[in-house]
């Protein structure tokens, strides 16, 4: 530790950076907020040439560099292939008071998994490898929220 | 293929709460390099500089500390993530013929700021981060799918804490020396399932520094004592998005040490010590499965037996590694500062017998989305 805080008297500065941004979400992402918004549905993408399918859709297949230019629509279960029960609050980070739990979901009818919110299930009864399904929010507004979590189906 | 040399390593104490600015930091480790390399300023034609904006709080953080690096009236250029990649950056500088004798320096100051809310920036803003996804518990998704896949239990992943921690107290430099039992690590806090407190590194402060040398300013400007040679690197990205990959997965480590073994013309077995990233406790046992150090899955086992214990087969991060101190974009950084220390024979009471070859590694992004693997010799 330094040692001239003995002769000298420390100054810290507090900040604090708050800019404002306004990201345009692009053609892809866009469209598929859009499907979620307006009709409640999960779709996604499929690569022409590999014909891996991509949730959330791609502008291009990360695999073989094609445009992605067929839609899906997925039937909104899953099976989830990873979770964690956050413990460790983290406030003004974690949208959800600890604990919650987060999870992937192997999404059925795609390739990629989605990362949300599991709900429905207690912290020391979920594990991985049961199937979820998505719960879309009521009040939609264009964002991955318009899913409001996925739960395990009964 | 030319080769390029470390000639020069400086390094600040890890710590929390550092009470030196950004570039008083960058002061102390390039001095200290020059110092270690019996060069100075004038010797060197071109700086690399690792840094993060978001951590440092300001924008081109690296201009900020460029007077300190001894860049005024020179050529300098920044890598913003691991300091493995600076020096591939900067070796790669040397090997173009363009510059002789350059720095690599990386700061960073954990404690000055919101580990939780800077990494969850590093997510899609357009996707998951509004989810408030962050280092801990993304790791904490791989954790659990690295471990359900394999059948590991949090048991087995608590010793690299015992392991690091314990050797930790043989590094000077380490933030986090500690006698702990895998008990301790058990019953520590919960972060987020499976992973505890101990299982994760802490944030720390510090800065590290090398002094990179073309072949021929090698000769001429060092002597072999201190002259350690990179003689293969390696480097591969996987998919930004974790739902991409599975996360269990260690594709993209795999090409970067075959890249790397590949291009030193070695195997694992020749490997004497290595130093890779242990942000987590799980991490380790992934990434030395990817480096080739056990088949998949095998790494809790090795580990029970001791393999990569200090006096083991493989002395794994005897340094303490990053959960003993984890100065983000340095720590890579500080894993070739180590192995360099290794192959001198100037590691002090952490020093491995006969190291004559040592491997770093580091990675950028969450959940070791991109690897980069050096391999070093004298």
């Amino acid at each position: 530790m330094a040692d001239w805080k003995d002769e000298v008297e420390e100054i810290v500065f507090d900040g604090k950076i708050c800019v404002p941004y306004s990201w345009t979400v692009g053609s892809t992402l866009s469209k598929w907020y859009g499907i979620m918004r307006d009709d409640a549905e999960i779709w996604a993408n499929r690569c022409p040439s590999c014909e891996m399918v991509f949730v959330p859709p791609r502008k291009k297949c990360i695999y073989c560099y094609e445009d992605m230019n067929e839609w899906v629509k997925l039937p909104g279960t899953g099976i989830l292939e990873t979770y964690t029960v956050v413990e460790h609050p983290e406030p003004g980070v974690y949208p959800r008071e600890t604990p919650f739990i987060y999870g992937i979901i192997k999404m059925d009818g795609a390739d990629t998994g989605l990362v949300h919110f599991i709900e429905g299930v207690e912290p020391d009864k979920v594990k991985s490898g049961i199937e979820v399904e998505a719960v879309m929010s009521k009040e939609r507004e264009g964002n991955l929220m318009d899913i409001e979590c996925f739960r395990p189906v009964d | 293929m030319d080769r390029v040399a470390v000639i020069g390593v400086g390094q600040t104490k890890y710590e929390k709460g550092k009470r030196e600015t950004f570039s008083e930091l960058v002061y102390e480790v390039v001095t200290k390099a020059l110092e270690d390399a019996g060069i100075t300023i004038e010797d060197v034609d071109n700086i690399v500089s690792v840094s993060s904006d978001f951590w440092d709080g300001r924008t081109i953080s690296s201009m900020a500390i460029q007077d300190a690096a001894g860049a005024f009236g020179k050529d300098i250029t920044t890598v913003e993530g691991d300091g493995t990649f600076g020096a591939l950056y900067g070796a790669m500088r040397l090997l173009s013929g363009n510059f002789g004798v350059g720095i690599v320096v990386a700061h960073h100051k954990g404690t000055e700021s919101s580990m939780s809310g800077i990494t969850n920036t590093s997510f899609d803003p357009l996707v998951e981060r509004r989810l408030g996804l962050d280092a801990v518990t993304s790791a904490a998704l791989q954790a659990r799918r690295y471990m359900d896949r394999w059948g590991i239990l949090e048991e087995q992943i608590a010793p690299v804490s015992v392991k690091n921690h314990g050797n930790a107290k043989r590094n000077p430099l380490a933030m986090l020396p500690m006698d702990i039992t895998v008990e301790d690590v058990m019953n520590s806090p919960m972060m987020s399932t499976p992973l505890k407190k101990l299982d994760c590194s802490a944030p720390t402060d510090g800065a590290c520094a090398l002094i990179l040398a073309a072949p021929h300013e090698a000769k001429q400007l060092s002597t072999h004592k201190k002259r350690v040679w990179l003689n293969g690197v390696g480097h591969c990205s996987d998919a930004f998005h974790m739902g991409d990959r599975d996360l269990s997965d260690t594709r993209a480590l795999k090409k970067a040490a075959e890249a790397a073994y590949v291009m030193a013309g070695l195997e694992p077995s020749d490997i004497d010590v290595a130093e890779v990233y242990d942000a987590f406790t799980y991490m380790e046992l992934m990434w030395l499965e990817g480096l080739g150090f056990c088949d998949d899955g095998m790494g809790a086992e090795y580990l029970e037996r001791g393999v990569f214990d200090a006096d083991g087969e493989l002395p794994v991060n005897p340094s303490g590694g990053r959960l003993s101190a984890n100065p983000v974009q340095v720590a890579g950084l500080a894993c070739m500062a180590e192995c360099v220390l290794q192959l001198r024979g100037e590691a002090g009471e952490h020093q491995v017998e006969e190291a004559r070859t040592a491997l770093a590694h580091g990675i950028n992004g969450m959940c070791g989305q991109s690897h980069c693997v050096w391999i070093m010799g004298k």
